[in-house]
């Protein structure tokens, strides 16, 4: 049967259309778990977990950035990469991933198969597989073109623990990467306001990263993902989970000059950017030295270093000690950051 | 190519330091004679925000104190101007462009972004030129631009009238809400609320208008007023002349930000200014009537004022009197008794805690403290 | 109405209509330079010239010498 050009509804009615959208597009990018026919979920043999002490890490989340492609991916790496990061910075080994579409009736199928190709080169590249999924079609309008949701299990090995309210006093805050690119990249994209630069998305799986950090410092302190809200949001929540102090270094934040200029002319801050492919990491100051050579010996590290400390704990504050010998507290911004003239 | 006198050369740490030492010095020596801290105003709401973003304010001693000016274009916007546009926003077939800083200002029926999400298409540009492409690929919709600023804005408006009638456009309109700084620092002065010793003068402004035009500051007012740039460094040495004026006993308007103003300002943009704008009386938000103000078009622009036919509505919106005291520099924002308490920037009672440029919305990001900061209970009533 | 950032003009784009290109930091932009027009004077002149922008619009020339001289004073009086 010859294929259709785009999106259907009869692709998400779950008669023959669906079947062969499945098989075309889904099956023929993501390959077909264990080469059991297809079944209503994935059933996973996850021999990791009967390690006593070992626990089931289970994050999901949901993409419907604009426009779908952009300088440095696309939605579908995007999908990819945010769920395996969440699992990642938990200190879990990410293994298998759902996928659920909303398409857009009218979606050219072109569009889709480069975005589920993304995906299945993103996952391959991860070692990931995607397991499961599901499709829906709505009426032309009801969203914006693809919107995406990804669920992802990984197992956390025993003695691995890490959480936001574990950092202390005298602990090094590191990045593994420039600030804000993701979110300067797509603003860009985006094309509303104007501006044009080199400036491409950060998005990386950085899970092979980690379990090479985590084989050097099991007791890392935190690890989180700078996305939506930022290294800033990240840090102003640990140093409220953990009732610390977090001084910044206003000459080490590693920050792009177009990153840097696109937010002068529009009065924005780069560390409310969106990043995709950032983790913050905060070690204790005795590892830092060879989590940072570890960092900067991958792929995705090699820009990493350390932007600053936790000077104290018992009451939460987040500043930036200047260059001129001032501290400016940061503090989150209410909603999304706003171009302004003043 | 030599650009070493870009943004980065006017950061300096070390001429920032230098330039901190020499004003506490002389700062404390002014301060001693008069007997009282220097007051200075920084006019401009693009200074208030760079005094607390750079932290010059911990660096300077309690010699120097600053009063905060009304020079914040959004702050002083009075309600009706946001109840004007939300009700463009919401007429058919219409796109509503503004500059991003409006969006959150709160008007008698929520702000435009709650407008927005209601439904009504509402773009953020960067530039008003944008609004002539939006007006050309869009030709069955009415574009309007919301045009608000003061005088360092008010030429690309213009400018843009001026192309939009030139490319006879038929679906472009522009609302207009500009307040001019002369007339609101005489305004000000008149007002003899305020005790200062001297202006730092807003840099861009001055591009606008030149130097020139501030002489009756110095010579009907008698106080001092020398034209910043925005760097620390160009703020910093803007202040060391005038305390240095204030230290020898004179009176005088300086330029410290030679690079870009000049004498006479630029006059391609006062000329278009002319072209275009209608002069009126504006009653702006804690400032009250201020002469010389926009709020609308010549008649040979008529076709592109969003204005004409507009009903005049009253502001539903109270909001309360410390914000007009705020803005005026009469009181610190931490002097508000809804300061944090009921007014924060996810409710903000006035437009000083939304506009980035606000003084609230400064003090309440950079978490200063006046020393006489209200501690108790605000009060029940609105 | 301040947020105003140094950027170089690196091409016109439009003479009749007074767009030009500038730069700053690897960002580009279509910029409009009916403020600086001067009669008689081609705007290609502007090519390689820093001006200060401000929503989309060159506000004046940056007096390059004017900035040197005022930095060059300063750095001076810190000699002193």
């Amino acid at each position: 049967m010859a294929e259709a050009d785009c999106i259907t509804l009869a692709h998400g009615a779950g008669g023959r259309a669906s079947e062969e959208l499945i098989q075309q597009v889904f099956i023929n990018a993501f390959g077909q778990h264990n080469s059991t026919p297809l079944q209503d979920c994935a059933a996973l043999d996850i021999a990791e977990l009967s390690v006593p002490g070992s626990r089931l890490a289970f994050t999901t989340d949901s993409f419907v950035v604009s426009p779908l492609t952009f300088p440095g991916g696309d939605i579908g790496k995007l999908a990819v990469c945010g769920t395996v990061n969440d699992l990642a910075v938990s200190g879990a080994t990410p293994m298998y991933l759902s996928v659920g579409f909303i398409l857009e009736e009218g979606l050219p199928m072109a569009e889709l198969k480069s975005i589920v190709q993304s995906m299945a080169r993103t996952a391959k590249q991860a070692n990931v597989a995607i397991v499961t999924g599901d499709t829906k079609v709505v009426s032309k309008g009801q969203v914006d073109k693809i919107f995406i949701n990804t669920s992802g299990v990984g197992v956390i090995p025993p003695g691995i623990k890490v959480q936001s309210n574990l950092a202390k006093k005298g602990d090094v805050i590191l990045l593994n990467g420039f600030i804000g690119d993701h979110g300067a990249a797509v603003m860009l994209a985006r094309q509303e306001l104007g501006f044009e630069a080199n400036l491409a998305s950060d998005c990386a799986p950085l899970n092979a990263l980690i379990a090479k950090i985590l084989q050097v410092c099991p007791d890392i302190s935190v690890m989180r993902d700078a996305t939506r809200g930022g290294v800033g949001t990240v840090l102003s929540e640990i140093a409220k989970a953990s009732q610390v102090t977090i001084a910044l270094d206003e000459a080490r934040l590693p920050i792009r000059r177009e990153t840097q200029a696109i937010c002068e002319l529009l009065g924005m801050d780069p560390l409310f950017f969106a990043n995709e492919g950032l983790a913050v990491f905060i070690v204790a100051e005795k590892h830092s030295a060879v989590v940072l050579a570890v960092m900067q010996n991958d792929e995705f590290g090699q820009n990493a270093c350390q932007i600053g400390l936790v000077t104290d704990s018992g009451e939460d504050l987040f500043y930036i000690n200047n260059t001129f010998g001032s501290k400016r507290m940061i503090e989150l911004p209410y909603g999304i950051q706003l171009p302004r003239i003043c | 190519m030599n650009d070493q006198f870009t943004s980065q050369a006017f950061r300096d740490p070390a001429l920032v330091s230098q330039l901190v030492t020499q004003i506490n010095k002389l700062a404390s020596a002014v301060a001693k004679r008069l007997a009282r801290p220097v007051q200075v105003m920084e006019v401009c709401g693009g200074h208030t925000h760079a005094i607390f973003h750079s932290g010059i304010n911990q660096l300077l001693n309690k010699d120097l104190e600053f009063i905060h000016g009304p020079g914040c274009p959004v702050c002083v916007l009075p309600t009706e101007a946001i109840d004007q546009a939300a009700f463009v926003a919401q007429q058919p077939d219409t796109i509503l462009t503004s500059f991003g800083d409006v969006l959150r200002v709160p008007g008698s029926e929520g702000s435009l972004q709650q407008i927005k999400a209601k439904g009504a298409d509402i773009r953020v540009l960067y530039s008003p030129f944008d609004a002539i492409e939006l007006a050309q690929t869009n030709p069955d919709k009415q574009v309007v631009f919301f045009a608000i600023g003061f005088d360092t804005t008010m030429p690309s408006i213009a400018f843009t009238i001026l192309e939009a009638k030139r490319r006879k456009l038929a679906n472009i309109k522009f609302l207009c809400f500009h307040i001019r700084l002369l007339p609101t620092l005489t305004t000000l002065l008149d007002k003899g609320e305020v005790k200062l010793d001297g202006f730092v003068g807003p840099g861009h402004v001055s591009i606008v208008l030149g130097t020139k035009v501030y002489t009756p500051i110095a010579q009907k007012y008698h106080k001092p007023l020398v034209i910043a740039g925005f760097e620390p460094v160009d703020f910093l040495q803007a202040v060391l002349q005038l305390l240095l004026q204030l230290q020898q006993g004179r009176c005088e308007i300086e330029n410290a930000y030679t690079r870009v103003v000049s004498e006479h300002g630029n006059l391609a943009a006062q000329n278009a200014m002319k072209r275009v704008f209608e002069n009126s009386v504006i009653s702006w938000r804690g400032m009250g009537n201020i002469p010389h103000s926009v709020g609308s078009l010549k008649a040979d622009y008529a076709l592109f004022d969003a204005s004409k036919g507009l009903a005049q509505r009253p502001a539903g919106r109270q909001e309360p009197s410390y914000c007009a005291q705020v803005l005026i520099g009469k009181r610190k924002p931490d002097q508000c008794p809804y300061f944090r308490k009921t007014c924060n920037p996810e409710n903000p009672l006035g437009a000083l805690m939304v506009s980035s440029e606000g003084a609230c919305a400064a003090y309440h990001k950079y978490k200063q403290s006046s020393p006489q900061a209200v501690q108790q209970e605000a009060p029940a009533d609105g | 109405m301040c947020l105003g950032i140094p950027a170089r003009i690196i091409a016109i784009k439009d003479a009749a209509l007074g767009s030009a290109v500038a730069e700053t930091d690897g960002v580009r932009r279509e910029i409009n330079l009916a403020m600086l027009v001067i009669q008689d004077t081609p705007l290609e002149s502007l090519i390689g010239r820093w001006v200060l922008l401000h929503v989309g619009f060159a506000m004046a020339v940056i007096d390059e010498q004017q900035a040197m001289a005022s930095l060059a004073l300063l750095k001076e009086a810190d000699d002193e």
